[in-house]
């Protein structure tokens, strides 16, 4: 860890200076990840305006939810799906794989460094989305600091997820299609298209059990003081869990991914 | 104890067979074939710390195959690599930190930063010493001449710059093992010639063992004293540069000049140039001597020179050798 900490340190702040230097597609970036929750925010607020409260879901719910949502998401951004394909598929991995250090390593450092821009970049959005929606929560100093916990763990499992699929390009590069099956369960699972409580009760259990919603759904309700510290108790752990799993999943998988490495256009 | 051991490497890739139609289109669906290709068959040699040997095929050979296998970068097939100690497939970080591939026209820097930045990322990756990082930097920055090239964003540099600063980051760890991919890919003359002298310069000073691939024969002519030649992943000869002239450069050439006209000199041996007074001679280097010296008793000449091919009419030798015989026997070291 000890050797870790300065390339985690070093690739960070460089995530940082490239974002820096492109302020202005970063910003358009930024807005492009909002689009999302924005519609969603607007259409569930209409349906709870026309039709009163879903499982305790009222306007003011929705407009909360759905606000905090463009902050954990602007957290949670991982490697993009398709980045891996083209990583492997024209031979760029090949310059990271001679270095002595797993890629994970610098790429999960370089994302997070991402995200100081992003987040300093969002802060205006937020206002806007504020001054516009009036959403109804005040966060104390103690969930605030939770949700950054919760935030920072709801990034790496997504991170894992996202990483140990990019893996399948090692044996196709072709693996688009499975990402956007995971990807379509995420968006059903993890409280990122609808909160779960709208959903049925099978799948609130299903998705209990699944990665995604530790990554959206868990650091949004930390934030907008919807969980009793028994149930965020419980939420860390389940992250705690599947950040250990997905990890131990990358180790194994790793072993056998790199073996299968063509090293196709270089 | 050498610094590189291989020992019947082989790499052999899966490819699906297409072929072409709708229907074997639609055939594919549900069956699908596919066929080996040994990129690299059952090659051996070993090379000793601090020599740089030329790694010579032409392209599709399995040059930057072997490479990449002996850098860690594929896993082979078949056979076994050992480079200082080390088994490259297993990967370990203290191998990745000793050896270095680099590979021509390739970029590893961060594309939008200044190359100042790219080097810093370095040194944590390859834990580098503070010490050890300045002196270096130092040193490599003003062997290579890139001084004014470090504030610069990488995407700004040119290509020669580019190769420059490529092989400046990738030597910083100053590794014992180095692999060379066509460094001079696409340079020119004075840049091909300066990352030469570079590569020379730090073979002597660190006794680094390098093995390189280039399609220049001046990069091999320049840098190496033995060279391997592989052709269709087989190895056809492994030796001494001046050795494969002998075994393959079979013709060497008279170049003679007379006073006065020059007679007719077909009956000598071919002649491959002529004007009024001079003329070029191409003959099996073993009737050179006997040529030489009929030419100097019957001629009134005024200069006589022997020479041996150009070395990229050697290679070319060697390559059709394979081609005609693709299991000719390695020279043994």
């Amino acid at each position: 860890m000890r050797r870790l900490l300065p390339i985690y340190m070093v690739e960070a702040r460089a995530a940082v200076q490239r974002q820096a230097q492109y302020r202005g597609a970063a910003f358009i970036s930024v807005l492009g990840f909002l689009i999302e929750p924005i519609v969603y925010l607007i259409v569930w607020r209409t349906v709870a305006e026309q039709a009163g409260p879903i499982n305790g879901y009222g306007v003011d719910q929705f407009t909360s939810y759905y606000i905090v949502w463009t902050l954990v998401r602007v957290f949670n951004l991982a490697l993009a799906p398709g980045a891996w394909d083209w990583w492997v598929r024209t031979g760029r991995i090949a310059n990271d794989l001679l270095h002595p250090v797993n890629p994970y390593h610098r790429q999960l450092a370089s994302m997070a460094g991402a995200k100081v821009v992003w987040i300093t970049l969002w802060i205006p959005v937020a206002v806007f989305l504020t001054i516009l929606f009036r959403p109804d929560f005040s966060p104390n100093l103690l969930e605030g600091s939770v949700f950054l916990i919760t935030a920072w763990a709801g990034y790496v499992i997504r991170f894992n997820v996202l990483w140990l699929l990019g893996l399948v390009s090692f044996w196709t590069t072709r693996a688009q299609a499975l990402i956007e099956v995971v990807i379509a369960m995420e968006l059903l699972l993890s409280g990122r298209l609808v909160p779960m409580a709208v959903m049925p009760s099978w799948v609130q259990t299903v998705s209990g059990w699944l990665p995604f919603k530790w990554t959206f759904q868990f650091p949004i309700e930390v934030l907008i003081g919807q969980l009793t510290t028994g149930e965020i108790w419980r939420g860390m752990a389940m992250q705690a869990l599947w950040m250990g799993l997905s990890g131990l999943a990358i180790v194994a998988v790793w072993r056998n991914a790199i073996r299968k490495f063509t090293a196709v256009g270089t | 104890m050498p610094s590189v051991v291989v020992d019947g490497l082989t790499k052999t890739f899966k490819v699906p067979v297409r072929e072409e139609g709708f229907l074997n289109s639609l055939k594919s669906l549900v069956h699908r074939t596919y066929r080996n290709v040994e990129a690299v068959r059952d090659i051996s040699f070993t090379l000793d710390p601090g020599e740089v040997v030329g790694f010579l095929g032409p392209n599709g050979a399995g040059k930057t195959t072997t490479l990449k296998m002996l850098s860690g970068l594929l896993y082979p097939t078949a056979g076994h690599a050992s480079v200082i100690g080390f088994d490259p497939s297993e990967r370990r970080p203290e191998f990745l930190t000793r050896v270095a591939l680099i590979m021509g026209n390739r970029n590893s820097l961060m594309w939008d930063l200044p190359v100042a930045d790219s080097l810093d990322v370095r040194k944590a990756i390859y834990s580098i010493g503070d010490a050890d990082y300045r002196a270096r930097r130092e040193r490599f920055t003003e062997m290579l001449d890139v001084g004014d090239l470090l504030t610069k964003p990488v995407r700004n540099l040119s290509l020669g710059e580019r190769m420059k600063v490529e092989i400046l980051a990738a030597l910083l760890p100053a590794p014992p093992v180095l692999f060379l991919d066509e460094p001079t890919l696409g340079l020119d003359l004075s840049m091909q010639k300066r990352i030469r002298r570079f590569v020379a310069a730090y073979a002597e000073d660190e006794g680094a063992t390098i093995l390189l691939t280039s399609h220049y024969m001046a990069d091999v002519t320049a840098l190496c004293e033995r060279v391997i030649v592989i052709h269709r992943g087989s190895k056809l000869f492994d030796g001494d540069l001046s050795e494969l002239s002998d075994r393959f450069g079979a013709l060497k050439t008279i170049t003679v000049s007379v006073t006065g006209s020059l007679p007719d000199l077909s009956g000598y041996a071919t002649v491959t140039e002529r004007t009024a007074d001079k003329a070029v001679l191409s003959l099996p280097r073993g009737e050179v001597a006997g040529v030489a010296s009929r030419l100097l008793a019957n001629l009134d000449v005024l200069d006589l020179s022997i020479e041996d091919p150009p070395i990229e009419d050697v290679i070319e030798r060697t390559f059709a050798s394979g081609d005609e015989e693709p299991s000719v026997t390695a020279t043994p070291e």
